[in-house]
């Protein structure tokens, strides 16, 4: 066993407690954007499909590059936009009216409308 | 490693810390969006500090730099578009999506070096190929499995368990194969060995989410995103990248955690929900209450009156709620309802969604303020000082069946919801929820019965409260 394999495993469970203890906290109200960001954080796999590049020198290497950059980069611009995108709609108090878009006619449109608008 | 690597490895800490101390934030709603933010830096460091380190080292070749970038800008533009775009209710497909397509890219990590570790003189070192096969194994589950999940999510599948003939049989034939080829790479470096473990683990993540019933989907996703954080932790192992490693173990942690809380509320065990076809057996208790019990029916006016000379209503939304998209009608009868003095709180099961957290999430986007979003164990003990419980698209988690033994909810943790003086709940008929067994809530004295769809019900009860209020 190297070295550095040892190290690896060391930050491994390490980082695993971490996570345990840090996730533990996070309240219930909180856990689909928790779930969310957990996910645009596995998008750092992101950095693994740039380092392809470094030794991919045919077209399987290009190919696996390509995939996993797109998979990756998707995985990880997604994630946090809609993370944020959610986060944002959590408010410790009901908006006041006047913040809604003072949309001309159609004040009653459906809220979804509403929702898609602002977005 | 020289000095440059390891200065790269340092900055991954950093971008690592980055990780920790946002979901740290994400303890509160108060500070959940700086830490999505802090999150974000830590990821936008990283990658800045891999295109450095591939700059420096300068063997990516112009096709290299190519695929690469255009992979990337691409994939950003589908993620970004689809992350403006979805739906609310449509979250649990998103995430399975990312789920799958991360899950993905760290099995296409592990595949790639290993590849490149093969053609090169000395074959595979031994201790590579353990988290190589762990990686490809993991990642390829998750992959498959991630997308028949956000099929059946979005109704491509179908919800319900598809049990297929034989299949545990299938399944079990699969992992021989998977972890036979796994075993023979061990000793011999093979290239068809991988394929085939490849395309083992992808036909078992099929099989696997298949025969889960709908309202299983959030352990199902919880579980599919540990699997993803720990297929992306292997991957860090595969080219012994510290970033990697530790936001993989923290993704593997958070989905471990979420997958416990959902099979607890649940009161099931992981096995049986993976094992899948709830709510095919155990009617033998169904037929209880069916023939003596007095249904009360009431209709909107009556409803109102209750609702408008209350202090304290509390609403029990459930995803009957979600799927008729009456959230926001709910979210307008309870500022009306505040609006005249009275204390509205939300009840909100463990499982109330389809995936954690879901339907708060919901809620916040009808402009619900999030401290009257109330889990289970607090909003439990203010049932009897609550004049009204509306139940709306709920059922199961309000079914007083659960505290005593021998039925098929038995022990799953419920919402005191009959504690309340009285009840109204807003339902289409009286069927059976998920569990397929009839609801004892209905047949209580202070329960009236509203039968209509959600949307149409809140409608009819918020014009019926203003008609009376004046």
């Amino acid at each position: 066993m190297s070295t550095a394999l040892v190290t690896d495993l060391t930050i491994f469970v390490l980082a695993l407690l971490v996570g345990i203890e840090v996730i533990g906290k996070v309240p219930a109200t909180l856990h689909t954007p928790l779930m969310s960001a957990a996910n645009s954080i596995h998008g750092i796999v992101l950095v693994g499909a740039l380092l392809i590049g470094l030794t991919a020198h045919d077209a399987v290497g290009y190919i696996l590059a390509f995939v996993a950059a797109f998979f990756a980069a998707a995985n990880v611009v997604g994630g946090y936009v809609v993370t944020g995108r959610m986060l944002k709609m959590f408010r410790r108090k009901a908006a006041p009216p006047p913040v809604k878009e003072p949309q001309p006619a159609e004040a009653a449109g459906a809220p979804e409308q509403r929702e898609s608008v602002r977005s | 490693m020289t000095t440059f690597t390891n200065s790269i490895q340092l900055v991954y800490v950093l971008a690592a810390a980055c990780f920790v101390i946002g979901l740290h934030l994400m303890n509160s709603p108060a500070t959940a969006r700086r830490g999505n933010q802090v999150s974000t830096a830590g990821m936008v460091i990283a990658v800045v500090a891999t295109l450095v380190l591939l700059i420096h080292e300068g063997t990516v070749t112009a096709v290299g730099w190519t695929v690469l970038i255009v992979g990337a800008l691409l994939g950003s533009a589908v993620g970004l578009w689809s992350a403006r775009t979805v739906q609310m209710t449509a979250m649990p497909q998103l995430v399975s999506m990312f789920n799958a397509v991360g899950g993905g890219a760290a099995a296409l990590v592990a595949i790639y070096s290993y590849i490149h570790d093969e053609s090169a003189p000395g074959g595979v070192l031994g201790s590579t190929t353990v988290f190589t096969v762990l990686d490809v194994l993991i990642g390829s589950v998750t992959f498959t499995g991630s997308l028949i999940a956000a099929g059946k999510l979005q109704g491509l599948i179908t919800g319900s368990p598809v049990m297929i003939k034989g299949g545990r049989v299938i399944n079990l034939a699969l992992i021989v194969v998977a972890l036979g080829s796994a075993a023979f790479m061990f000793t011999t470096a093979s290239l068809p060995a991988l394929l085939l473990v490849v395309l083992a683990s992808l036909a078992f993540g099929v099989l696997m989410v298949l025969p889960i019933g709908g309202a299983d989907m959030p352990v199902v996703i919880s579980l599919l995103n540990a699997f993803t954080g720990t297929a992306v932790a292997m991957a860090g192992f595969v080219i012994q990248n510290w970033a990697l490693i530790i936001a993989g173990a923290l993704v593997g942690a958070s989905g471990g955690i979420l997958t416990k809380l959902m099979a607890d509320a649940m009161n099931r065990s992981l096995a049986n929900i993976m094992l899948g076809g709830f709510g095919t057996g155990d009617t033998a208790v169904a037929a209880v209450m069916a023939g003596d019990a007095q249904i009360r029916s009431i209709a909107a006016d009556d409803a109102a009156i209750q609702l408008a000379y209350a202090s304290k209503v509390i609403i029990v939304p459930g995803y009957g709620l979600a799927a008729a998209q009456a959230q926001h009608g709910v979210a307008e009868l309870a500022a009306l309802l505040e609006a005249r003095g009275i204390e509205v709180s939300y009840a909100i099961h463990p499982v109330a969604g389809r995936m954690p957290g879901h339907m708060n999430v919901l809620l916040a986007e009808a402009n619900v303020p999030y401290p009257q979003l109330k889990e289970m164990d607090e909003i439990n003990p203010e049932f009897p000082r609550a004049d009204v419980a509306l139940v709306i698209g709920a059922n199961d988690v309000t079914n007083p069946a659960a505290r005593r033994p021998g039925t098929a909810i038995s022990g799953m943790p419920i919402l005191d919801v009959d504690q309340a003086q009285s009840i109204i709940v807003v339902k289409r008929s009286m069927g059976t929820g998920y569990a397929g067994i009839d609801n004892e809530l209905y047949a209580n004295p202070k329960t009236s019965m509203y039968f209509a769809d959600a949307k149409k019900a809140v409608a009819e009860m918020t014009a019926a409260v203003k008609t009376l209020v004046g």
